[in-house]
């Protein structure tokens, strides 16, 4: 296992991974297999991809304590890339095929409604993050810095986790939600878990 | 064996949705609540033998087979705009005739202000029942100038078969200017009441689904805008987004039900 994860082509195998649900929903889609309503379909797939890209980036460090595997920091960042890129076609998505690039109907959308604003808040909170994603950045600011900045992460999950309960709110429907606010609970819990027992030493 | 429709504005001149789309693209939440769900799902709904019971403030309640039902009034076709809550649409030829025809057949008395249906609401045969997404059954409302309009449609069918189950079988109201949630589906009892009833999606969510629901361009769902429409089947990702018009483009046949009112406040 961690001689799989240091493999030179574990890196590439990891960003071909990451393509394979947009390549799904867009093959899907070009052959006319995304039932009725395709763009409806590419957004929301965009939207939640984006979503569990954050949750695994935010899981690795658990994961590499538990169970001792501190080569998985190799792919925190490509998962955190992950997450941007998703969320940036998700909005991009929307505004093209729900918004059809009017930006007048688009700037409306976001000060009227607290959905579609803590949705961007989101991809706004990720974009410094995905921009300081490349060696020569984590070497600019300096790794503590740079650890300080990427704290901002978190908030992230936390604003998508808002959007997609607002999505789903109005219908009523809450089984993902509560999956999905049940994980980020749990990763946030086991970090404050950490905290409180480094400081208690 | 249906004749089409002589009701004034009951046969749209706009493109159809195909029938594949219609049938697998559906809001039945008493079959789950993706709309893949209802086409996978449905096939367990029994809707034979099926019975309506008519009830509340009437002359005449009764309890009518499916059989009586199908033959209480000639069967139209009529092609009406379907204009979802969620901002997509779909062109569906119905068959059925007006609800007018079994309401007058209960004599309603004077007190019949409102018109409540109920949904089939049997876990044995609708698996989404057993989730508390919305209060069973599913309860709609009409007032009573909407129910006997004659535009307000009890289907039996579409595209010239009898309705699939996933639409709402083996009978379903279809009110073509006001948002789908409003036309239920798999109806078994009507009653007609004195006061104005809470339909499930007002119970569950007051500020975004109003009693009156009517299609309106200019008053927005809180979460999105209510001003265009996707119509669904022409195009895949790039399927238009068109202009949604006032009550879906039946204004001239139903404008004067909400002369004076004030829409905002009554949405």
């Amino acid at each position: 296992m961690q001689k799989a994860l240091v493999h030179p082509a574990g890196k590439p195998l990891s960003w071909a991974l990451y393509a394979v649900p947009l390549a799904g929903v867009v093959l899907a889609g070009v052959a006319g297999r995304l039932g009725a309503n395709p763009a409806e379909k590419l957004i929301h797939e965009t939207g939640e991809w984006a979503l569990r890209w954050l949750w695994l980036a935010l899981a690795i460090t658990p994961l590499r304590e538990v169970f001792q595997l501190p080569q998985l920091l190799r792919y925190r960042r490509g998962l955190g890339v992950a997450a941007f890129v998703y969320a940036l076609l998700h909005f991009l998505a929307y505004a093209w095929l729900d918004k059809g690039w009017v930006l007048d109907d688009i700037v409306h959308d976001i000060v009227k409604r607290n959905f579609i604003l803590v949705g961007v808040v989101a991809l706004v909170l990720m974009t410094p993050l995905a921009l300081t994603s490349f060696n020569a950045a984590v070497r600019a600011l300096g790794g503590a810095r740079w650890r300080l900045l990427h704290k901002l992460a978190y908030a992230a999950a936390v604003a998508v986790l808002l959007h997609f309960l607002w999505k789903k709110s109005g219908k009523n429907d809450y089984a993902e939600v509560v999956v999905y606010a049940l994980g980020l609970a749990a990763l946030l819990g086991w970090r404050f878990g950490r905290f409180s027992s480094q400081v208690g030493r | 064996p249906s004749v089409r429709s002589t009701v004034p504005g009951a046969l749209a001149a706009d493109k159809l949705t195909p029938y594949e789309d219609v049938t697998t693209y559906n809001n039945f939440y008493e079959f789950g609540t993706d709309k893949s769900d209802p086409a996978e799902l449905a096939h367990t709904l029994k809707t034979r033998p099926w019975t309506l019971r008519i009830e509340g403030e009437v002359d005449k309640p009764v309890t009518l087979g499916l059989d009586d039902l199908l033959k209480l009034a000639p069967m139209e076709e009529r092609i009406y705009r379907l204009r979802c809550v969620e901002g997509w649409s779909m062109v569906i030829p119905w068959v059925g005739y007006s609800l007018s025809a079994i309401l007058k057949k209960v004599q309603p008395t004077s007190k019949a202000k409102f018109v409540e249906f109920h949904s089939l609401a049997d876990a044995k045969q609708m698996p989404g029942v057993r989730s508390p997404v919305l209060l069973w059954p599913y309860v709609e409302g009409l007032r009573m100038d909407e129910a006997m309009h004659p535009l307000t449609l009890m289907a039996f069918g579409l595209y010239g078969e009898v309705l699939p189950n996933q639409n709402g079988a083996p009978l379903r109201l279809v009110v073509p200017w006001k948002y789908g949630f409003k036309s239920a589906k798999s109806i078994v009892k009507i009653r007609l009441v004195e006061r104005e009833p809470v339909s499930s999606w007002t119970a569950a969510a007051p500020r975004e689904y109003g009693f009156y629901s009517n299609v309106n361009p200019k008053v927005d769902h809180p979460r999105w805008s209510q001003a265009s429409e996707r119509r669904l089947g022409e195009g895949g990702f790039f399927a238009p987004r068109k202009p949604t018009q006032m009550f879906n483009g039946y204004e001239a046949q139903v404008g004067q039900l909400y002369a004076g009112m004030d829409l905002k406040k009554h949405y």
